[in-house]
């Protein structure tokens, strides 16, 4: 008998629940502790075996890109924080340099240094609180509380920066607003040399903890030709064998400048996936580095410069805004109508903690942009769930969850 | 004579635009000046029709005719090694030319290069889904539709993504306002409460700037608070707000509003 809809009765749509075989279905979600946010998962079971997964999303949809039709380009800024919320400054810079791609300024070189910087801290964030939660799902509570103690560190360090923890809109259209610190560079110097260590902490107890490898050998293997099918980009893609990273291939900001390597590992299970976010932990402290030798350089050769210049579209510096009329009346124009790129379109990937992230712009020459597309990484490592989780078992779908690393604010954007 | 502004597009606008402001425009270059480019929209050329084709900020823009999009991205997968669709999705050109612009983000890690595949579309008409060349289509064209109405023939399963299955009304459009139209400031009220409760709840307000005086339920009363829940006259005394830091600031002195000179007349 179909199911009859009141108010009182949730209605659960094409499924009917007096069936004659041993089908089960199982709402995982959206409340579920272990499913990283708001994601509800319909799951089809023959006894502990998944036959067919639904995942449905929208529970945080917001409509940034309708939010982004009607904002300047400027107001949209923090905004973008709330997509990948654990790493924000990679949002920001992502939409940045969209903007700066469209009006064509070239940012000056210490702030490019500090933008590099921000983004690989806010990596190495992203990929601890990774850690940690899925560890945690599993089971390993020390991982969980460890990770979460180096991220607290790197969260201090930002917290100086830009005064913010979480949302930190620490990027600017054009550069940046501040400088470092003082400390920023000790401080940051002092973590750096303690990670490797902490890594080797976390790998000691995970690598060859029977429970850990259990969860994540031989479990969630994704093809190659799955993961480049479902648009999977990042550490999904480059775990499933493809040695693609934009930073290497598309060099933005100062990448070319700096050495790192790309790992990646042709297994495509769960353990792949762990193993590259460990060694991408690495890997960005040794930018990190890099990173801190080129600040000072800027330092040694007075490029002071934070900001742009580019009077039609960025604001002049705060300096000239106080004592000079001009840049006043500019800066005056700029806040209230905002800045107007010429007419046309770009989209512009940077690598995201998560992968490809992407901004389309249509611009038609106002203030407003007339299309503003969010290319998020998370959107299609939730949706390759529905042909990666069938044929495993329930216990699976957590550790599979877990090391697809999807945040829901950017999902649901 | 006044500029002509499209009445059904309700998303914000300049207020003003100087008389003589014309934007400039994104260089675009001829598809002839990158090697690459042009041996694979000869490629196109040999099997489709291309309406339109240039180099903007390095990715290459093809434009195509609708019917063509499953054999040109077939194309572009299988011959051309663009192996990813990073993203898809459509411009709404309704309240200009009654139209959809469809575009197709491609990328190939081969020969590291981006091209964008577009394509116009009438109001109303479905496009050919293309789930069966990459499944990153799946979700993206049930985005589409989500937002913009846009059906996509031989979809598995063409329903709602982001939005409620039940919702009515596509977000995405011009025409559709930021706050949410009739449906959307009643959809929640009847579906928790039911629609004989609206009397008493009444429209659900989305517009997080607006401020009513009468509310003593949130801070809408600044300098004028009075306890939570009090019924609003108007005659409510004014809250006496100053701030002072702890031994004053140097040059800075408090202010003093029986010694300030109010102007009444602006003229003066």
């Amino acid at each position: 008998m179909a199911q009859v809809t009141n108010r009182l009765t949730p209605f659960f749509e094409n499924i009917t629940f007096d069936r004659v075989d041993n089908e089960l279905i199982l709402n995982f979600g959206p409340q579920h502790p272990s499913a990283h946010g708001q994601l509800r998962l319909m799951l089809h079971l023959q006894q502990e075996q998944i036959t067919k997964a639904h995942p449905d999303i929208g529970y945080l949809h917001r409509g940034m890109e309708k939010m982004a039709e009607n904002m300047i380009y400027n107001e949209f800024m923090p905004t973008t924080d709330r997509m990948d919320y654990i790493a924000s400054s990679s949002n920001n810079y992502g939409f940045a340099l969209a903007v700066e791609k469209l009006i064509d300024v070239e940012v000056p070189r210490r702030a490019k240094v500090i933008r590099m910087m921000l983004l690989e801290i806010n990596r190495l964030m992203s990929h601890l609180f990774w850690l940690a939660t899925t560890a945690l799902d599993i089971g390993a509570m020390t991982v969980f509380l460890f990770a979460f103690r180096e991220r607290e560190y790197l969260m201090d360090i930002i917290e100086g920066y830009c005064g913010a923890r979480l949302t930190h809109a620490a990027i600017r259209i054009g550069g940046v607003p501040l400088d470092l610190q003082d400390g920023f560079i000790a401080q940051l110097k002092d973590f750096l040399d303690k990670l490797p260590q902490n890594i080797k902490d976390y790998e000691d107890l995970l690598d060859t903890n029977r429970v850990w490898l259990m969860r994540m050998e031989e479990v969630g293997t994704i093809s190659t030709e799955l993961a480049l099918s479902w648009g999977c980009t990042g550490p999904m893609l480059r775990a499933s064998g493809v040695a693609w990273d934009i930073r290497k291939e598309e060099p933005y900001e100062l990448y070319d400048e700096v050495e790192f390597n790309v790992p990646y590992s042709d297994k495509g299970d769960n353990f792949a996936r762990y193993r590259i976010y460990m060694e991408e932990m690495r890997e960005s402290a040794k930018i990190l580095y890099q990173t801190i030798d080129m600040y000072e350089e800027t330092v040694k050769n007075n490029q002071t410069e934070l900001m742009a210049h580019a009077p039609k579209y960025i604001s002049a510096p705060k300096l000239d805004i106080m004592t000079q009329n001009y840049s006043l009346m500019q800066h005056f124009v700029l806040v209230t109508q905002g800045m107007r790129p010429p007419v046309g379109e770009v989209y512009v990937a940077t690598e995201s903690p998560k992968g490809e992230l992407g901004f389309f712009i249509n611009s038609q020459g106002g203030p407003y942009p007339y299309r503003l597309k969010l290319r998020a990484p998370s959107f299609w490592h939730t949706g390759i769930l529905t042909d990666l989780l069938p044929g495993h078992y329930i216990p699976d779908v957590v550790s599979i969850i877990g090391t697809t690393n999807i945040v829901f604010g950017e999902v649901d954007r | 004579m006044r500029a002509y502004v499209p009445k059904d597009d309700v998303q914000a606008k300049a207020y003003y635009t100087d008389r003589y402001y014309v934007a400039p425009q994104v260089p675009k270059s001829d598809v002839s000046t990158d090697e690459v480019f042009s041996a694979d929209l000869e490629a196109i050329k040999a099997k489709f029709e291309v309406i339109d084709s240039f180099i903007q900020m390095g990715q290459m823009v093809v434009y195509i005719n609708a019917k063509d999009n499953y054999g040109v991205l077939e194309l572009m997968r299988d011959e051309l090694k663009y192996t990813q669709l990073s993203e898809m999705s459509a411009i709404d050109w309704l309240a200009k030319e009654n139209k959809f612009e469809i575009f197709y983000q491609m990328l190939s890690m081969h020969k590291r290069k981006r091209i964008r595949i577009k394509m116009f579309i009438e109001n109303g008409q479905a496009v050919n889904s293309v789930e069966k060349l990459f499944r990153s289509a799946d979700w993206s064209e049930r985005e589409m539709f989500d937002m913009f109405g846009i059906e996509a023939n031989n979809h598995p399963f063409m329903k709602r993504i982001l939005m409620p299955y039940d919702w009515q009304g596509f977000p995405l459009l011009k025409t559709y306002p930021l706050e949410g139209d009739e449906f959307a400031a009643w959809y929640e009220v009847d579906k928790i409460y039911g629609k004989e409760a609206r009397d008493i709840i009444g429209p659900e307000l989305r517009d997080t700037s607006r401020v009513d005086r009468y509310d003593s339920e949130r801070f809408a009363r600044l300098g004028h608070e009075v306890p939570k829940g009090t019924k609003i006259t108007g005659n409510e005394p004014k809250t006496e707000q100053s701030y002072q830091e702890e031994g004053g600031v140097f040059l800075i002195k408090k202010f003093d509003k029986e010694s300030s000179v109010v102007v009444d007349d602006p003229q003066r």
